[in-house]
């Protein structure tokens, strides 16, 4: 099939409904809007249904009915919208029911502002709502990337019960690239034998719910949540490892911001210095085995973000004190440039050769 | 031999939790009997509350999802418009509905999801202790009013009935009571209605059933009906306050 020119925020929408998604509950938030838009066009055509809540609340509220209901259900946000969402994660989560959440991030705390960040990674990766849960949390680069990611989110919902988030920094949202829709490796999916669909009479009543008053049963739980985690840390940790062959330093940089960090890299290896890169794809879990094949050449990493440094805790823990952990970014919106982290680079290794 | 009286199928064999003389009980059996005698146990879906309720899943004889407080109108959003052909419920208290929800419950509402809500006054908190409610009246005492309810600091008690009756997707609005037998009736009419009304796909129903909370309230369960009667239908009047005659 020939690639497609599309926005990011649409082409996610269109990628959800290719992977089933017949239902979306949604709220406006910018740099967002063009998904909830679409869907709203869309989702009809495939007899599915698009309703715009009165709040982020309400929205993954109505998510986690139409999760519990059986069906293949979206909601999209941005930072602060997801923050509100937190609550009905938690539910989500706890209650074992599978989603897919598309946060198209924007600086802050706060309101913050409109221009694409990656100061979320606390929030998707560290819970957010309460209780000790997990998302799988996919970082694309390129709209390609969403699209893929989007696509796999679904499968991976239901295969795990597990709430997937997709968090694309605002550029993804909203910039252009050509993309085409490839089908998931397939996976064998469980039957949602648990979904509240009336019982016909003809068995129990099922009961979707995160209570459990009993303080034994709710551990029990608990390690069963953790029991599935750990599957997921074994299973679907995606990474991408970039010129690491004799890497002075090794950046570590996730989203746009790793497209950027490819730039410098360029530009350093003009100068002789030799950098590698190790672009986490999923934030949650975190590529932990991929410092593992960092070589001996290796004097120091890098950690480059749209934060004040969030993701750095992860490598830091993922270093594991074998090299000094140094942090570069920006925040607010502005956007690091490929000449300010090369410099950096070049002050790590002690300067000007 | 005859047999007068039984355990509706509309409800589980577990046992109830509620405090001697709470009316949770009753209005309970009257769901679990009109999903019973419409035929549509198999067919229904109800969501249960945050609140003295919030166990309400174990006790209907139907698929059941529990939401977070205040948040049940939103998730019988959607579970109803993924199966619009199935009878979906909220069962809700007056701090869950009239406070911490008081979105969720104004916008199904405004969408007019063909949903019905239980919505259960008893002028207070329960579960968590007796604490202030928007409904506890001007005077009542409670955890957070100490020294009664003040308007000047606290506001006129909220009335839900009257506020939803104003919002034309909400096609049935009805107040009732069940302080005697026959306000009991009289309020199974009223849920077989909005239940009724669901399955002719007019739009939302919600009926406000003034309970006891004898607990909380510091009163026998015998005192309690009395004060119902006394202090909170004056305030609460019973009625009919929109049909789907008058919605048109």
């Amino acid at each position: 099939m020939a690639k497609i020119l599309m926005k990011g925020n649409e082409a996610i929408g269109a990628a959800a409904i290719k992977a089933g998604c017949k239902y979306f509950f949604g709220y406006p938030i910018t740099p967002q809007n063009e998904l909830p838009e679409f869907m709203s066009r869309e989702l009809h055509k495939v007899g599915g249904c698009f309703v715009q809540a009165e709040s982020e609340v309400s929205a993954i509220n109505m998510v986690y009915g139409a999760a519990g209901a059986g069906a293949r259900v979206m909601t999209s946000s941005s930072s602060p919208g997801i923050a509100l969402k937190q609550e009905g994660i938690s539910y989500i989560a706890g209650a074992e029911l599978p989603c897919v959440i598309v946060n198209i991030s924007r600086g802050g705390p706060g309101l913050g502002g409109i221009q694409p960040a990656q100061s979320d990674y606390f929030q998707s990766t560290r819970g957010g709502g309460n209780g000790d849960y997990r998302l799988l949390v996919f970082a694309p680069a390129s709209l390609q990337e969403a699209v893929d990611c989007t696509m796999e989110a679904f499968d991976l919902a239901d295969y795990y019960r597990n709430p997937v988030m997709v968090i694309g920094d605002g550029m993804i949202g909203q910039m252009m690239e050509p993309i085409e829709f490839n089908e998931p490796v397939k996976r064998e999916l469980p039957e949602k034998d648990w979904a509240t669909v009336g019982t016909k009479g003809a068995r129990k009543p099922n009961i979707i719910n995160s209570l459990a008053l009993d303080p034994a049963e709710l551990e029990k739980h608990n390690i069963k949540l953790q029991a599935k985690y750990k599957e997921m840390e074994e299973n679907e940790v995606r990474y991408e490892m970039y010129n690491m062959e004799d890497a002075e330093v090794v950046m570590v940089s996730y989203g746009t911001t790793a497209r950027i960090v490819k730039n410098a890299i360029a530009a350093l290896k003009e100068e002789g210095i030799n950098v590698g890169l190790i672009r986490p794809i999923t934030l949650w879990p975190f590529p932990h085995k991929a410092f593992e094949e960092i070589p001996a050449t290796t004097k120091a990493l890098l950690s480059v973000e749209m934060s004040m440094g969030q993701m750095i805790d992860d490598v830091k823990i993922a270093s594991s004190g074998r090299w000094p952990v140094h942090f570069y970014g920006r925040s607010g919106g502005m956007i690091p440039t490929p000449d300010a982290i090369a410099n950096k680079v070049k002050e790590i290794l002690g300067g000007a050769r | 031999m005859a047999v007068v009286f039984q355990r509706t199928n509309g409800l589980t064999e577990k046992p109830f939790h509620y405090c001697p003389g709470c009316t949770h009980g009753v209005i309970h059996r009257l769901v679990g009997e009109v999903l019973e005698e419409l035929g549509v146990l198999g067919d229904t879906i109800g969501v249960a509350p945050v609140g003295c309720s919030v166990l309400a899943y174990d006790y209907f004889n139907c698929d059941m999802h529990e939401a977070a407080h205040g948040r049940a109108p939103a998730v019988a959003t959607g579970i109803k418009r993924v199966h619009p052909d199935k009878v979906v419920f909220t069962y809700q208290g007056d701090g869950d509905l009239a406070s911490i929800g008081t979105a969720e419950i104004i916008h199904v509402a405004h969408r007019a999801e063909k949903i019905t809500t239980i919505f259960v006054n008893n002028a207070i908190y329960g579960m968590t202790g007796g604490q202030m409610a928007p409904t506890t009246l001007i005077g009542q005492k409670a955890t957070t009013s100490p020294y009664g309810r003040d308007a000047a600091h606290s506001g006129m008690p909220l009335r839900v009935s009257e506020m939803m009756a104003t919002i034309t997707g909400a096609v049935f609005v009805e107040r009732v009571s069940v302080d005697t037998p026959a306000n009991i009736r009289k309020t199974k009419k009223a849920i077989k209605k909005a239940f009724e009304i669901q399955l002719e796909g007019k739009g939302f129903g919600i009926v406000e059933i003034l309970s006891t909370c004898p607990t909380n309230w510091g009163l026998t369960p015998t005192e309690s009906l009395t004060w119902l009667q006394e202090n909170m239908i004056p305030y609460y009047p019973l009625g009919n306050f929109r049909t789907p005659e008058e919605a048109k």
